[in-house]
């Protein structure tokens, strides 16, 4: 796999972002600091790519990502950026979501929502789905948990709704923070207002970035959090629905 | 599962394996009669089993519906004193063995010394064979280059086509009639022996018919003193089954069945042959005859479901043959390798699958028995539904079914010069071997270690093990400039290795045409009646030998670092490396870890992939196409069973970092623990391979139990194997099994009598397993998702 400072990972046979079975690209660098974030050894900042070394990157990357064409055919999957957050490097992400879209290739950015309003609708029309991430709507709360204000993202939002921008939410149950019985009905209450989407995956906290805490020598504020319970999810799920949101769980 | 099928399950399960002493003695006592009598062998043969189906026990068991055992009784299994003879010393091992142990009586043990032992030692065909051998065959096989299918069990991977479902033993009596007269002893010097054969084959059919009417007899007589009116009716219809088949062609569901299970006991009995017999494409050949009884209201599908059931239960109670010397100690199954097919096209090329389809699966998942093996054929032309039925039992983690790509099967057959609908009827018997079923004899002849090879090379001819010059001397590895010059010593040292088992390999063919006909299996098989030919003597309509490539990942891995390491990167000496190798890496962990960052298979790096090509295409370029000893010709498969643990065992530190003894990496699969970017990269790397040129190749993954807990991960197994597939790869099966369950069973094996894992083309209890074999299937990488 490429090695370079901007893709911290590349993750195969990914199958819970997005449809299908995808390539997820991890980009290096996130503004926020979710207390529960799995992928902390993306939290460093993000570099900002020079344009000799733009063609060289991006080429290693498109070679491994065609490399699972016959997979997406198959699946109707393709490319995932996640992160780290993608908006944090805007020119990685537009030539990587250009190159996709010439070559037929499925393309979604998972977002914090947490970036520039301009960089996030020009992804929105280069990329065939947006995963975004709805989390807290009190702005104290959010600022505690993530360590950045609230405002923007659900600006962010709104604005993408107006564009009429494909976009599946995901909301991470996270136990005692985000799933209040207030926050979620705060959060219906939001998306219907001020959204046209329906659509919502829920996605259970998990331990899986544990260990990397321990190597890392970072403090692990989920230490004794447990994944939510079935019953839990599934009484999540049941309050979206009746309110008229079509849910998964998962990816 | 009723009460009928609990008790009859639970007891095959429960029932001890022992050795039978009834065939042998019967044996014995057939030849001590006949021997120096004035009959030709073929004859001599067919006479035999008559001998022993006239003579045996008949054993009914208390409500079974489906009857014939080839011992005494369940799990006693017999032995073939004129193939291999055990001695004392194998039956004490057998007994007492700590795992896979076949159970000997006193009296089987005083019968053998009194008995069996001095009328057959010096007579057996495994002393024939390591007789005929070179003194290059037989350092070749003491060093574990190879090894040898034959030395103890007879020809065979054979699978029974569409045949019988359409002629009884009566019909096929009347064809061998016509050919006997269309001998023209006029001019064909073969007359006389042809006339032998076709006589051999007719007393087959008589005695299968005999053994038949000795159960139809029995069953009279049982339901004569029947008080329960059921059981008694049951029994009357049992005989009438065993009065019609096999003399004549079946005409219902419960015939058709008890018709082929008669064959497969009679084929099992006549000699030993590898993977016992094989009821070929299953669903499709029962089809008909369920479809018309369901029509006729004859049967009802829950009928027909415990008719199933009941077959499966005769696969489990018959374990595979024990083995003798060193493989009496290792071999650690009971598995015989029966294959049940599923699915996949029908002769005109449509979707094969169809409602017996889903029952046989039904049957599988209900009965979780180790035995029949079973696998779906998956064709472009089948729904995933169909798949997705089969995932849902994988997932239950006992291995079965694997899957196994139709479209490329039909492909290699082709590339084998095969009709096209032959092709379509073809399948997998075994553990992956394709083959034209009921219409080709394809015996795998041994497992070829290709990185013994190449610690032979780097050891300029030696094999430091037995210290024997046994290979050729193609230099001092230090005065190899190149890259491609070491290569150019590997793929000599290749080709005399290579040269050495087809030279024996013929040999064997020849002393088992001559010694040891199977009038019974050719009867079945097409064309030997048309050709009066034997099929030991090449009476099928097509004939292929097999040598089986073992270590495919690591001598790939291998040959990788050599490149990386010391040829293009110049990080390391070759005499650094070789006094490493010689000193299995002790304290040497700075190298361990340098020769660990070459590029490895399993990855999707070409770097890696491509000198797998290299070395594939060298050993193909090398057996395919050579002539056999029967008219056909020989071919590669890639597949271990459990050989790369053996091989393992006796093959030294490696190139790649593999430390002596063990285990190599296992059928296509990466070397445990090699492949680090998830299944999409394993399945890339492996299609690199031209799986068209083969006869078979097997892919094992290992998935945590995660994945197939929703329809979003169940889909995606779905399009991983359709994308294999579509790159014509060949058979992919799935280990689904934590970690920690294995890990905990290791410590509690008493909790896990019942764990069943993958091992490698067959599923076995995983507390049977050598400590060495478990570890492995351990470390096979598990994929999960993020």
């Amino acid at each position: 796999m490429p090695e370079n400072p901007y893709v911290f990972k590349i993750q195969k046979y990914s199958i819970h972002d997005g449809p299908g079975i995808r390539t997820t690209l991890f980009f290096q660098g996130c503004p926020l600091s979710c207390h529960w974030c799995h992928n902390p050894e993306s939290r460093a900042e993000s570099l900002k790519i020079n344009k000799e070394e733009m063609d060289k990157v991006s080429f290693a990357l498109m070679e491994e990502i065609e490399k699972d064409l016959i997979f997406y055919d198959d699946s109707g999957g393709g490319v995932t950026i996640s992160g780290g957050e993608p908006l944090s490097q805007p020119q990685l992400l537009f030539r990587l979501l250009d190159q996709c879209r010439e070559k037929e290739i499925h393309t979604c950015v998972d977002t914090s929502g947490y970036g520039a309003a301009g960089i996030l609708l020009k992804a929105a029309e280069k990329a065939d789905l947006i995963l975004y991430d709805i989390k807290l709507i009190d702005e104290k709360v959010h600022k505690k948990y993530t360590g950045k204000s609230v405002d923007l993202i659900l600006e962010n939002l709104k604005q993408l709704s107006r564009q009429k921008a494909a976009v599946r939410l995901r909301f991470p149950l996270i136990p005692r923070v985000t799933d209040t019985i207030e926050n979620i009905g705060r959060v219906i209450v939001f998306l219907k207002e001020n959204t046209i989407y329906r659509d919502i995956h829920i996605l259970p906290f998990h331990k899986t970035g544990e260990g990397k805490y321990l190597s890392l020598g970072r403090k692990n504020y989920m230490k004794d959090i447990q994944p939510p319970y079935r019953e839990k999810t599934a009484k999540v799920k049941k309050q979206f629905e009746s309110n008229g949101f079509n849910v998964a769980i998962g990816g | 599962m009723n009460s009928r099928i609990e008790s009859l399950r639970k007891k095959t399960i429960q029932k001890q394996v022992a050795v039978s002493h009834e065939r042998a003695e019967l044996v014995t006592s057939f030849y001590k009669t006949y021997v120096g009598m004035d009959k030709s062998i073929p004859v001599q043969r067919a006479l035999c089993l008559k001998y022993i189906l006239e003579n045996k026990k008949i054993f009914i068991d208390d409500n079974e519906l489906i009857v014939g055992e080839r011992g005494p009784e369940p799990k006693a299994v017999p032995t073939y004193p004129e193939i291999c003879l055990h001695s004392m010393e194998d039956l004490e091992i057998l007994d007492n063995r700590a795992k896979v142990s076949y159970k000997v009586s006193e009296e089987t043990k005083a019968i053998y010394k009194e008995k069996i032992i001095p009328f057959w030692k010096g007579r057996t065909i495994r002393e024939k064979i390591f007789e005929a051998m070179e003194d290059q065959w037989i350092d070749s096989f003491n060093s574990g280059i190879f090894t040898e299918f034959q030395e103890q069990r007879s020809p065979g991977h054979t699978a029974g086509g569409e045949l019988i479902y359409r002629k009884g033993f009566n019909d096929l009596k009347k064809n061998i009639g016509q050919c006997l007269g269309d001998i023209n002893f006029f001019n064909d010097k073969n007359g006389l022996e042809k006339q032998e054969v076709l006589t051999s084959l007719d007393i087959a059919a008589d005695a299968l018919i005999v053994f038949a009417t000795r159960h139809a007899d029995k069953l009279e007589h049982r339901a004569r003193g029947e008080k329960d009116f059921k059981r008694k009716a049951e029994l009357e219809n049992m005989a009438s089954v065993c009065r019609r088949v096999p003399a004549n062609k079946p005409e219902t569901f419960h015939e058709a069945l008890q018709y082929y299970w008669f064959l497969h006991v009679g084929i099992i009995t006549e000699l030993n042959p590898w993977d016992a017999y094989n009821p070929g494409r299953f669903d499709q050949n029962l089809y008909p005859f369920y479809k018309k009884d369901i029509e006729n209201g004859t049967i009802t599908r829950k009928d027909a479901k415990e008719l199933l059931c009941c077959f499966w239960i005769k696969f489990h109670n018959h374990p595979a043959p024990p083995k003798v010397g060193v493989t009496a100690m290792e071999s650690n199954t009971y598995v015989d390798f029966c294959l049940i097919n599923l699915g996949g096209v029908t002769k005109d090329n449509q979707d094969g699958v169809n409602e017996l389809t889903y029952l046989v699966l039904d049957v599988i998942e209900e009965m979780r028995l180790l035995q029949p093996s079973s696998m779906i054929q998956v064709s472009r032309k089948n729904p995933d539904r169909f798949i997705k039925r089969a995932l849902k039992i994988i997932a239950t983690g006992f291995g079965q079914p694997s899957v196994f790509n139709t479209d490329a099967i039909v492909q290699e057959m082709l590339f084998h010069g095969k009709s096209v609908e032959d092709a379509r009827i073809a399948g997998a018997s075994g553990c992956v071997e394709a083959g034209v079923f009921g219409k080709e004899c394809y015996i795998l002849t041994g497992y070829f270690n290709l990185p013994k090879i190449l610690e032979i090379t780097l050891n300029n001819g030696l094999d430091p093990r037995t210290k024997k010059q046994i290979g050729l001397k193609t230099g001092d590895p230090e005065n190899l400039e190149t890259f491609d010059d070491l290569l150019d010593a590997y793929k000599k040292q290749l080709e005399y290795f290579v040269d050495i088992k087809i030279k024996g390999n013929n040999i064997i063919e020849q002393i088992n045409a001559k010694y040891m006909p199977v009038p019974l299996l050719s009867l079945v098989t097409q064309d030997c009646i048309k050709n009066a030919k034997d099929y030991n003597q090449g009476g099928a309509r097509y004939n292929t030998s097999y040598i089986q490539g073992v270590g495919m990942g690591t001598i790939t891995d291998c040959f990788s670092s050599l490149k990386y390491n010391i040829y293009d990167n110049r990080r390391v000496s070759m005499a650094r490396l070789l006094d490493a190798l010689g000193k299995d890496f002790k304290e040497n962990d700075i190298l361990l870890h340098q020769l660990g960052q070459a590029p490895k298979y399993g990855n999707d790096n070409d770097d890696a992939d491509d000198i797998l090509k290299i070395i594939f295409n060298a050993f193909h370029e090398l057996v395919t196409g050579r002539p056999n000893s029967k008219g056909g010709v020989y071919r590669i498969n890639l597949l271990p069973t459990t050989c790369h643990v053996y091989f393992g065992e006796i093959t030294g530190a490696l190139p790649d970092g593999r430390k002596k003894g063990v285990p190599l990496s296992e059928g296509i699969s990466p070397v445990q623990g090699a492949d680090r970017c998830g299944p999409t990269a394993v399945l890339k790397s492996a299609a690199k391979i031209d799986h068209l040129k083969t006869g078979g190749t097997l892919l094992n993954q290992k998935f945590l139990p995660d994945i197939f807990k929703d329809e979003k991960g169940l889909q995606s197994l779905v399009h991983l194997i359709r994308s294999y597939f579509k790159m014509d790869g060949h058979h992919v099966q799935f280990n689904v099994v934590s970690e920690k369950t294995l890990r905990d069973a290791q410590k509690n094996p008493e909790n896990y009598q019942d764990l069943i894992v993958r091992v490698a083309g067959y599923s076995d209890y995983f507390v049977s397993l050598t400590s060495a074999l478990q570890e492995e299937i351990i470390l096979r990488t598990a994929h999960t998702d993020f």
